[in-house]
């Protein structure tokens, strides 16, 4: 075989490809980042918060450096019904200090400032550019990508595709079987403006801290779920949304965006905020029922592309999976390339470190947990009946005296329509997967 | 179509879209014909398909979000073709 261009090429400068650059780069293999748009992050949305714990081994006190908006101290779950709303609301100081937890940032800036460190450590990163497709060698392996420039073909030992939740390469290669509706939630998204004191005020932080909301039945019939989180003078306010339920409902995004927005436990918050921008994107939802084959013969593929997004109601996590799973993709790409085989076999260091890692892990623990989450009980009985629960031990009824609670929880069921066995089947789940 | 605040075309008027002469998504007016369900109608969130009173769809490409949707959620094979665009065009996310 001829030489190729490059070592690597990485096809898409999200969290993935950026750090799957960065490991290649310095361990100074060629790298060159393919990124479609403008900048690294011009094409990427999510809810707002990262955890960027994986970065302490690329990137020591990356904190100093990194482009965030708060760092989130105070984690609300709510579970909304119409009139009601149940909040857990948990805080910490700990998280306000390095070397932190989560915090809210625009991927626009956050993948941006990645890509920064790609190009430091050597890779070459082409904004502008569309790969169309995949090239292969005699025996069908993987052997570079084709790219809409002219002259636009880029032959590589390896390539990376972190090219987000649409994949087109990964499908190109075979190793989705097939693509389900189903699988996935459409993420839409309100980033509002709002003078940084009126922030801290209404949500009760100081300096850079912040605030993530997570919100279960507030998206009407629709399965989902909703979100708000604080950026230093933004608020991100949005809906999660089942796609095939979203199409049988005949209920548009944005009219579910502004029903949240109008619900009496969040409208007070988001008060007289100015829309700044208005955005949308996929996310993979199912988790380890819809994650492709990741390793073939010349290609590696990680992040969105891999479906590896944790959707598991109290944890909502993308970033890191991408980050991590681009790092050990790169590590991967390394090996083999040293090794002289970048055949399946010679990539296959990348799937033993996903599966020694949180990355698999976590997945595999949680595998039940995304449709848990989304089923119908869970979206639209439960939250009834929590919510009734609270409000019936809080409420003072005299001279009616106090019903113990566990009659309550007895006829709020059976008021809900729950059977008694879906009930503790769904609490088995939900024990196996988060307990 | 508006949230009560703004219009739909305020709205998608907040995003950055740099165009290319070239459509990225192709509708097969002929399949749409005679799908009821219409599921990209009312998932798009840019809402960039549109019913015509004859039992047609015409599409906008123009404000595309590049999510997706559209081709995942439509259960017709082969109505919507979809692509991304030409390198440096599309929607463009702000930075801060």
């Amino acid at each position: 075989m001829n030489q190729p261009d490059v070592d690597v090429v990485v096809v898409g400068g999200g969290p993935a490809g950026s750090c799957a650059a960065i490991v290649a780069a310095r361990a100074g293999l060629s790298v060159v980042l393919l990124e479609r748009g403008p900048f690294p992050g011009s094409k990427n949305m999510y809810g707002g918060v990262v955890y960027p714990r994986i970065l302490d081994e690329l990137i020591p006190n990356w904190w100093e450096e990194a482009p965030i908006q708060r760092w989130v101290t105070r984690r609300s779950t709510m579970m909304l019904t119409d009139t009601q709303a149940l909040t857990v609301d948990f805080r910490s100081e700990a998280w306000g200090k390095p070397p932190y937890n989560g915090a809210t940032a625009f991927r626009p800036d956050w993948d941006h400032w990645l890509a920064g460190y790609a190009e430091a450590a050597g890779a070459q990163v082409l904004t502008d550019t569309t790969v169309v497709g995949l090239i292969r060698d005699a025996k069908g392996a993987v052997a570079g990508v084709r790219t809409d420039r002219p002259d636009g073909d880029l032959t590589a030992r390896v390539v990376i595709a972190c090219d987000g939740v649409n994949s087109f390469l990964a499908k190109e290669a075979g190793l989705y079987e097939h693509t389900d509706a189903k699988h996935f939630t459409l993420g839409v998204k309100e980033t509002l403006s709002l003078p940084k004191e009126v922030i801290d005020e209404r949500f009760a932080v100081r300096d850079r801290h912040g605030v993530d909301i997570e919100i279960l039945g507030g998206t009407g019939k629709v399965n989902g779920g909703g979100f708000l989180y604080t950026g230093l003078d933004t608020l991100s306010v949005g809906v999660v949304l089942k796609l095939p339920k979203l199409a049988a409902q005949q209920q548009r995004p944005e009219q579910l965006v502004a029903g949240l927005k109008a619900h009496p436990a969040i409208a007070p918050l988001v008060q007289g905020a100015e829309l700044k921008e208005y955005s949308a994107h996929l996310i993979p939802e199912a988790g380890l029922t819809m994650m492709p084959k990741m390793t073939t013969s010349g290609m590696l593929v990680a992040g969105d592309a891999a479906a590896l997004c944790l959707a598991a109601g109290i944890w909502l996590e993308g970033v890191n999976f991408a980050m991590a799973s681009g790092m050990y993709a790169g590590e991967a790409a390394v090996e083999a390339v040293q090794a002289g085989d970048v055949s399946e076999n010679g990539l296959r260091g990348y799937q033993r470190r996903l599966s020694d890692t949180f990355v698999l892990k976590d997945h595999r623990k949680l595998r039940r947990a995304p449709e848990l989450v989304l089923s119908d009980r869970v979206q639209h009985l439960y939250p009834g009946m929590i919510a009734n629960v609270a409000e019936r031990v809080f409420h003072v009824d005299n001279p009616h005296p106090k019903p113990g609670v566990r009659r309550i929880l007895a006829q709020e069921r059976k008021k809900a329509g729950v059977r008694r066995r879906d009930l503790l089947r769904d609490g088995w789940t939900g024990f196996r997967s988060f307990g | 179509m508006s949230d009560g605040t703004i219009s739909f075309q305020e709205r998608m008027a907040t995003a950055e879209f740099r165009v290319h002469h070239d459509a990225h998504i192709v509708v097969d007016g002929k399949v749409c014909a005679d799908c009821s369900t219409r599921e990209c109608v009312v998932a798009c969130p840019a809402s960039l398909f549109v019913p015509t009173s004859d039992g047609g769809i015409v599409f906008n490409y123009e404000q595309c979000f590049e999510c997706g949707t559209c081709y995942i959620v439509c259960n017709r094979e082969g109505a919507i073709s979809w692509h991304y665009p030409e390198g440096g065009h599309g929607v463009v996310f702000r930075r801060t």
